[in-house]
């Protein structure tokens, strides 16, 4: 009977594998630095484990692709609190990974945040990285009324401007909140655990697996982790004054990652100075020579929809990611101002080698008239849904995937919607391309109204018209 | 690919859109008899309108249809709506509420989804909102309607139970707990949680004790009520107003000839409610509900005003009604032929199933295949006299006749006057 078993990258690879490893079952290849995906084991002839981003984890268990997999309880109980009926089974704690998962807010607001929060008959924002959790958490405290902003990662630059709460894990200990931010209350204690699929669980035979494990870890005395009440964190006293931003200041957002380096050469052409961007300590909010302009740091992927909500006027962002949004919210406020010319990818729509078609067309012939849905996996599930929609796909399902979208194929996904540079590595997977969505590259974007605001449209259209002369 | 509906959905077949309309029509008619109008609200609300008065539990919040809009950018959500009442008293603050007293029913579907996709997750309701009433009597009003549609509609051993929140509430406040806790408390005996009494430490020994007896009350009349109150009147005194409000109500349903009982942990499901709470059962199955609920168009930004409400489940109604018992068996069916095939012709078929339709009878036009069920007459068309063939499909006999109103006198004559512009005749 084969076992199938979803193992985690990042942060918990290092200590899954060590564990693993402890336990004997002989997956030689899963180590830091590795890139492989899927690992077969000589000791264990039916096992097959495959390596997901964590958060990718509790899904592909839940569905039933997996039996068992490895991941932190954080995202566990992020899937839970949507899809409380999910069929998963929390098995056991293992100990490592830990963390909590605060809501912290600016010091800048006043004591005590929840209570203020829960009378105040304005719009309530939380931000996160955990929007299923953020909203369980709004009910639970009987938020009269609030917004969601689901993120990518940066929660911490949100408060107070853009985000009353937010919900932020910290790990291994670190209790540290930069931007002013204070805890207000302990959401969920977390490390990684051990997960089954509820159907996997009740039929087949898994037990040599689970107790390889359970033997390591009961030598080392590892109890569970429970999910804690909501605790209220004492108050921390303090003045910190709330930054008022006034009505004629351009917000600017620019992106962390990998378009940090291209974002400031183009800037500094344009004789636009950024202090502290990219930032050594990872603070979030440089500054700069443009007089009344603010910027953050924070994801190119939340960009589109923080213009589009009015928390930023400006931003540099991927084309990619302002189609994925408008593909969301056709109607919505955000407009492309420039093509910035940097950071250029495709995407396509790729397949297996083993498909026998060489277009989307070839693939609507080769699927018609199946019963099982196609699964179509990417990080743009918006684009996504609608390529799937445009081309006739029939009965398809979009698997939101968070990195690493190649490893999908074939086992997970029959068709992936990625994006690619050199398609070295979709072919490294035995991989192919049968279609190009659109190119993308970085444009300046921002908020209709933004621009068509006197106070703001001349700085606007300034910097406009000095990026512009940077890439002639 | 098959074709299947969604999990936990449900379609309504001819047959059971049959009983739908009987309960819609015998609802509709029962309604506007007591001066109460129509009205429909939108579909889709904003999640805030439920959140904001915090009037549904975050259990029941959880399973609402919420979804980002196209243009739901700002992060707010929007829901298939949860529930018939908020809605409408979301209607009153918007439009109505200079009108003072606004007597309104509604027929509509409410959303919320079950985990296991056995129930539907749309569910129907027809319901009644007394807005701008706040006695005893209006309260009277909506149980006599209630009960009205009911038997109107052939169900027999209805029990009427009875609650009043205003005393679970009152009973609360004495426990020293917050606003919020005392909302969460509600919830769990709402949600007919009755272990969190247990955690409760009151002001005084034997507020629990008290709490514990009065949710254990069950009764059925008026002097039952009267005794509780006389136990816990000395030791609090602040139960005496919603006594004294719950006791009206029943003495004057008892005046009126309604039979009920007294439960007071029959809340589940009605957050809003600050006053009377009445259900309605028929073989054990729950069939509708409702009750006062005065402070929710001001926790929703309206003016202070009195209101109560009630639904029938009609889903729980189409499976309980014996539709043959309720509705005339219907008359035949009178099928018009043709063997001709000119256009001309086939309007001739066209005119008579017209006129017949004008005169009060059912008649289809045959488009080959089988023909349909209970039918009581053929008329075949032809291109020369006679033009009319009449076959009576029980005895097969057979008549010849040369006019539309010629074949009329032979069905039994004219049950509605046809209109002057008749193209029945040849």
């Amino acid at each position: 009977m084969r076992l199938k078993i979803a193992l985690p990258k990042g942060r918990l690879l290092s200590e899954t594998a060590a564990l693993l490893a402890q336990a004997g079952w002989g997956l030689d290849e899963y180590r830091d630095g590795t890139r492989s995906y899927r690992l077969k084991s000589q000791k264990m002839p039916d096992l097959f484990a495959k390596v997901f981003q964590e958060k990718d984890i509790p899904v592909q268990v839940a569905v039933g692709n997996y039996d068992l997999g490895i991941c932190g309880l954080d995202w566990v109980e992020e899937l839970l609190a949507k899809y409380p009926g999910s069929a998963l089974v929390k098995l056991r704690d293992l100990g490592y990974g830990k963390g909590v998962l605060y809501t912290a807010a600016s010091r800048s607001l006043p004591s005590p945040q929840i209570d203020t929060l829960q009378q105040q008959r304005d719009i309530v924002r939380l931000a996160s990285e955990y929007p299923n959790m953020a909203e369980s958490l709004a009910l639970d405290l009987r938020l009269k009324r609030f917004s969601v902003f689901p993120l990518w990662g940066g929660a911490e630059v949100y408060p107070p401007e853009n985000a009353e709460l937010i919900l932020i894990s910290r790990i291994n200990g670190d209790k540290t909140f930069n931007h002013d931010l204070v805890a207000v209350s302990r959401i969920l204690d977390f490390s990684a655990y051990l997960i089954a699929n509820r159907y996997s669980w009740e039929s087949k035979d898994l037990s040599s697996a689970v107790a390889s494990l359970e033997e390591i870890l009961a030598c080392s005395g590892e109890s569970c982790t429970q999910v804690a009440d909501i605790e209220k964190i004492p108050e921390v006293k303090g003045s910190y004054p709330v930054r008022e931003v006034a009505g004629d200041v351009v917000r600017l957002a620019l992106a962390d990652g990998h378009q940090q380096q291209p974002t400031i050469e183009l800037l500094n052409k344009a004789g636009i100075r950024v202090d502290d961007y990219p930032s050594s300590s990872g603070k979030r909010r440089p500054t700069s020579n443009l007089d009344g302009v603010t910027i953050k740091v924070i994801r190119p992927q939340d960009m589109p929809l923080q213009v589009a909500n009015g928390n930023f006027d400006l931003a540099i962002t991927g084309k990619d990611w302002l189609t994925e949004h408008l593909n969301q919210f056709p109607a919505s406020p955000v407009v492309e101002l420039l093509d910035l010319k940097f950071g250029w990818v495709r995407i396509v729509a790729v397949v297996s080698n083993e498909v026998p078609v060489t277009d989307t067309g070839g693939l609507r012939q080769l699927w018609a008239g199946q019963s099982a849905p196609i699964r179509v996996a990417s990080e743009y599930v918006n684009i996504a849904d609608k390529y799937a929609r445009d081309n006739h796909l029939g009965l398809y399902r979009i698997i939101p995937t968070w990195g690493a979208t190649e490893a999908f194929l074939t086992e997970d996904a029959d068709l992936l919607i990625e994006n690619t540079q050199t398609g070295s590595t979709l072919a490294r997977n035995n991989l192919k391309i049968i279609d190009t969505l659109f190119e993308s590259t970085a444009r300046l974007i921002a908020n209709k109204d933004s621009v068509a605001d006197a106070k703001k449209r001349k700085k606007i259209e300034s910097i406009t018209k000095t990026l512009r002369g940077a890439l002639a | 690919m098959s074709a299947h509906r969604c999990k936990g959905t449900r379609d309504m077949s001819p047959q059971e859109m049959r009983r739908f309309r009987l309960i819609e029509g015998i609802f509709r008619e029962s309604c506007l008899k007591w001066g109460y109008e129509e009205v429909r609200t939108s579909t889709i609300e904003h999640l805030h309108l439920f959140t904001s008065t915090g009037t549904l539990t975050p259990s029941r919040l959880r399973r609402v249809y919420s979804f980002l809009d196209w243009d739901g950018w700002s992060g707010e959500r929007v829901v298939l709506r949860p529930d018939g009442t908020i809605p409408i008293a979301r209607l009153y603050i918007e439009t109505m509420s200079d009108a003072g007293l606004a007597k309104l029913f509604y027929v509509t579907d409410v959303f919320s989804f079950e985990e296991t996709g056995k129930e539907s997750r749309e569910k129907w309701q027809c319901g009644a909102e007394l807005i701008g009433a706040g006695s005893a009597t209006a309260d009277v009003e909506l149980v006599t309607l209630a009960l009205d549609v009911v038997h109107k509609l052939g169900l027999k051993y209805v029990e009427l139970i009875l609650s009043h929140a205003g005393l679970i509430r009152t009973l609360l406040v004495k426990f020293g707990l917050s606003h919020d806790e005392q909302e969460d408390v509600f919830d769990h005996i709402l949600d007919g949680d009755l272990s969190i009494l247990a955690k409760l430490k009151p002001e005084r020994p034997g507020l629990g004790r008290t709490l514990a007896a009065l949710l254990d009350l069950k009764g059925r009349s008026v002097g039952f009520l009267k005794n509780m109150r006389s136990l816990v009147n000395r030791d609090l005194p602040e139960l005496e107003a919603p006594f004294n409000n719950f006791i009206d109500i029943v003495e004057r349903l008892e005046a009126v000839g309604c039979d009920y009982q007294i439960d007071i942990t029959s809340g589940r499901g009605f957050e809003y409610y600050t006053g009377l709470i009445f259900r309605l059962f028929v073989g054990g199955e729950e069939v509708g509900g409702g009750g006062r609920y005065d402070a929710l168009i001001p926790l929703m930004g309206g003016q202070d005003t009195p209101a109560s409400g009630f639904a029938l489940y009609m889903d729980c109604l189409m499976g309980l009604i014996a539709l043959d018992n309720l509705v005339p068996p219907s008359a035949g069916k009178i099928l018009v032929r043709t063997g001709l095939k000119k256009a001309g012709d086939l309007k001739g078929a066209f005119d008579l199933a017209t006129f017949l339709h004008e005169a009060g009878y059912p008649a289809e036009v045959y488009l080959g295949g089988p023909e349909p069920a209970n039918l009581k007459w053929t008329v075949e068309i032809r291109s020369k006299e006679p033009c009319f063939v009449l076959t009576d499909r029980d005895s097969q006999q057979k008549f010849e006749v040369e006019t539309g109103p010629e074949v009329l006198v032979l069905l039994g004559g004219t049950k509605r006057l046809p209109s002057a512009k008749s193209k029945g005749k040849r």
